[in-house]
């Protein structure tokens, strides 16, 4: 057996650098160590294997370290299960490394599997079915408020941002919204003339923060009965007119 | 083309996934399934010989008209349609085992990848690819997995069953075990 020496295998592996993200797991890690020396998988030099998984682990982040921890443990007692003298009865003998045999080979057809696919779906990438687009759906006004759960809402979303390749990351700068400020804008507008549109009270490059503000302003008022907010169709523009009942007050 | 076999080309080409034999058969009940059959070989042919752009495939469980190999890249780069993501060498490895082992719960996958596989499960969901098809007899009742047809689409299998059996897979390292034991 090779003496348990931790600084040799260190030097040799770090000739060449190996990034444990291109491991899938524990046992790929395994099982390329077992491929790199060469070694029989029925009759694996656990000491030696042992000592280079630690080695590759050694460089591992925190939130991966569980699974491989719990694969070294496991070495570490077949190597230590390993050194326990055997009886004479060489036949009664069960071999501490057999279920880590059963499970690398279990691996390792799992993995041909997985070229298959890889091979296959490559494949398929290279040719489009028909893009089947449901027909538009009737838009027709609603009086009832929408019947949408939480979830539906969070899935639409999902599939809005999936639809850009790569999502644009806007950086939100907080500001504070002005709705007085608005309101008075309004109540100037709409005191000159009887009806306004949303166009009227925004100005042609107005900021996020404005549109916002003017937008809670309108709700505001129509809430306190100082306008009123119509759109004749989905999609038309909203007219805003003063409220009746106010003006006759 | 034969009256049944344009039949059969409106309807794949209207088709949103593959469509069953059973189904191309049920679209004209006066025709024989020997018909049917004839109608397919007609049409692909018909795509084949003649020069189409697109071809006839039998994958998904199904009958459906694809694109060929040859236009892929064109048809990605002026961004007509786009080509599904490609998954991670975690990701495939789960579904491998999905497709073996359904209907398989997560402790099976992880006890066979020997890593948590939460994340990944939830993904393969997503995309489509596995389905939950029932729950354990076991302590807790954990959630089961099994492939969708449309792992079997984006895979170009016909079925399940087109994937090697267990027992055919070569496994490289079991051929090393049999050469003599070498002493350490």
């Amino acid at each position: 057996m090779i003496a348990p020496n931790f600084r040799p295998v260190e030097a040799e592996s770090s000739s060449f650098v190996i990034e444990l993200s291109q491991f899938t797991g524990p046992l790929d890690l395994l099982l390329s160590l077992i491929r790199d020396e060469q070694v029989d998988i029925y009759d694996i030099p656990i000491a030696r294997i042992a000592e280079q998984f630690l080695a590759r682990i050694s460089t591992l982040g925190l939130d991966e370290a569980a699974d491989y921890l719990e694969m070294a443990a496991r070495l570490l007692r077949i190597k230590a299960q390993m050194l326990l003298p055997r009886a004479d009865g060489e036949e009664s003998w069960e071999d501490p490394r057999a279920e880590l045999v059963r499970r690398l080979l279990e691996y390792q057809q799992m993995r041909e599997v997985v070229d298959l696919l890889e091979r296959r779906g490559e494949e398929r990438r290279h040719q489009f079915p028909r893009r089947f687009v449901p027909a538009a759906v009737d838009i027709t006004p609603l009086n009832a408020p929408l019947s949408l759960s939480l979830g539906e809402l969070l899935a639409a979303v999902d599939r809005v941002l999936r639809t850009t390749k790569e999502p644009k990351i806007h950086e939100v700068v907080p500001r504070a919204l002005d709705v007085a400020g608005a309101m008075m804008t309004i109540r100037n507008v709409i005191a000159m003339r009887r009806a306004a549109r949303w166009a009227d009270l925004i100005g042609r490059d107005a900021e996020p923060w404005q549109i916002l503000s003017v937008l809670l302003a309108l709700l505001e008022m129509a809430k306190l009965g100082e306008l009123r907010i119509a759109q004749h169709r989905p999609f038309a523009s909203v007219e805003i007119t003063r409220d009746a009942i106010s003006e006759a007050a | 083309m034969t009256p049944l076999a344009k039949l059969l080309e409106a309807a794949l080409f209207a088709a949103p996934r593959p469509i069953s034999l059973a189904a191309l058969e049920a679209l004209d009940p006066e025709s024989s399934p020997a018909a049917v059959a004839a109608a397919i070989d007609e049409l692909r042919e018909h795509y084949d010989v003649d020069g189409h752009g697109v071809e006839l495939v039998e994958q998904g469980g199904g009958w459906q008209i694809l694109t060929r190999v040859e236009f892929a890249e064109a048809i990605e780069r002026a961004q007509v349609a786009v080509r599904p993501q490609k998954l991670s060498a975690a990701a495939l490895e789960t579904l491998a085992i999905v497709a073996y082992r359904q209907p398989i719960g997560r402790a099976e996958i992880e006890e066979i990848r020997g890593v948590a596989v939460g994340s990944v499960l939830k993904s393969l969901h997503e995309r489509g690819l596995i389905d939950i098809v029932g729950r354990s007899e076991g302590i807790g009742r954990p959630l089961l997995y099994g492939t969708t047809p449309q792992f079997l689409e984006q895979f170009a299998l016909r079925h399940l069953e087109e994937l090697p059996r267990a027992d055919e897979l070569a496994i490289a390292l079991r051929g090393a075990g049999n050469a003599t034991v070498v002493p350490e």
